[in-house]
């Protein structure tokens, strides 16, 4: 009964929040909407014991992507009243179709029952049940190459996204390491042996490279 | 406790919000990426509800590897905004016609 109603109260957060998502003027709001989202459904799913995919939707999810979103919203330098434009233009059509959804994936749920009883619940798990055990050992037998596979997708994923983002500009002036560590003390300077010169006229005097023993009286 | 409609029944009102998103904000690339992402909860959504009432831990695998995949999806989705505001000072979707699709 408790955990029905934190059910509830759950699900109305949730939904309130994809709401504020939607229609929230700026985008700020919309990704902090986001994270409440992401929160409460990892509520959700601690309540229908789900324990360890909770957990990494609010450290994958609210930990790095959402900072990510965050990042990217506050960064640029957007235009709110241009995008707006136009936004109630097929307000219409999105509501109608989120009523067709839902009126279509309630009915077939409540009416149908998908072959199996849907008011039944779950039988209890054991008290010594540990979800996060359960995964782990499906996870690194059963699914160890898909999980390896997951690997390279986010590998994939880092490369693409740096290569993406980086620029070259031109006309900067930057260290090469790889040049500075080469260099050999032969290249740089070179030792001349040369007689002392006499006093010579200003403009000879001019035209010598800096340094000569001549200047002095 | 919870039975299986009642969260069945809060996923679609998610994934219809997140459609109905798609609608609203059809100009705003971020806001759409946003609701790419709510989406994908509500499916996730279905996933664990089914793996918890079947009793079968395969669902919550599967639910690993799409957070894995939208992860990388989100990141370079950002990582191309990023690069589209650089070139046209915009992230509108009536601007992306440099492909003259």
């Amino acid at each position: 009964m408790l955990a029905e109603g934190l059910f509830y109260v759950f699900g109305t957060i949730l939904v309130a929040g994809a709401l504020a998502v939607i229609i929230s003027r700026n985008p700020v709001y919309s990704a902090l909407s986001l994270v409440l989202c992401f929160v409460t459904s990892a509520a959700i799913w601690l309540l229908i014991e789900a324990e360890f995919l909770a957990v990494v939707l609010v450290l994958v999810y609210v930990g790095a992507v959402m900072v990510l979103f965050l990042f990217v919203v506050m960064m640029l330098d957007i235009n709110l009243e241009e995008l707006r434009t136009g936004f109630t233009r097929f307000a219409w059509l999105g509501w109608l179709t989120a009523l067709a959804v839902i009126f279509e994936i309630v009915g077939v749920v409540w009416v149908r029952g998908l072959g199996i009883d849907v008011t039944s619940t779950p039988a209890p798990t054991a008290p010594d049940y540990s979800n996060t055990l359960a995964l782990g050992s499906v996870l690194y037998t059963k699914y160890a190459y898909p999980f390896e596979l997951a690997a390279v997708i986010l590998l994939v994923a880092i490369i693409a996204a740096i290569s993406l983002t980086m620029r070259k500009r031109p006309g900067l002036k930057v260290q090469d390491i790889a040049k500075q560590v080469a260099v050999n003390s032969r290249d740089r300077v070179r030792i001349v042996k040369m007689e002392a010169e006499r006093r010579e006229e200003p403009e000879t005097l001019a035209g010598e490279p800096a340094h000569t023993e001549a200047k002095r009286p | 406790m919870i039975t299986l409609a009642q969260l069945l029944t809060l996923s679609s009102i998610l994934f219809a919000l997140s459609v109905a998103g798609i609608f609203l904000n059809r100009k705003n690339v971020i806001l759409l990426l946003m609701c790419v992402e709510l989406l994908l909860l509500a499916a996730n959504f279905n996933f664990i509800a089914f793996s918890r009432y079947l009793g079968d831990i395969n669902g919550q695998v599967f639910v690993f590897f799409v957070l894995t995949v939208a992860a990388a999806e989100s990141a370079i989705g950002l990582a191309i905004l990023v690069v589209l505001f650089r070139e046209r000072r915009s992230i509108n979707v009536e601007d992306l016609n440099k492909l003259r699709g």
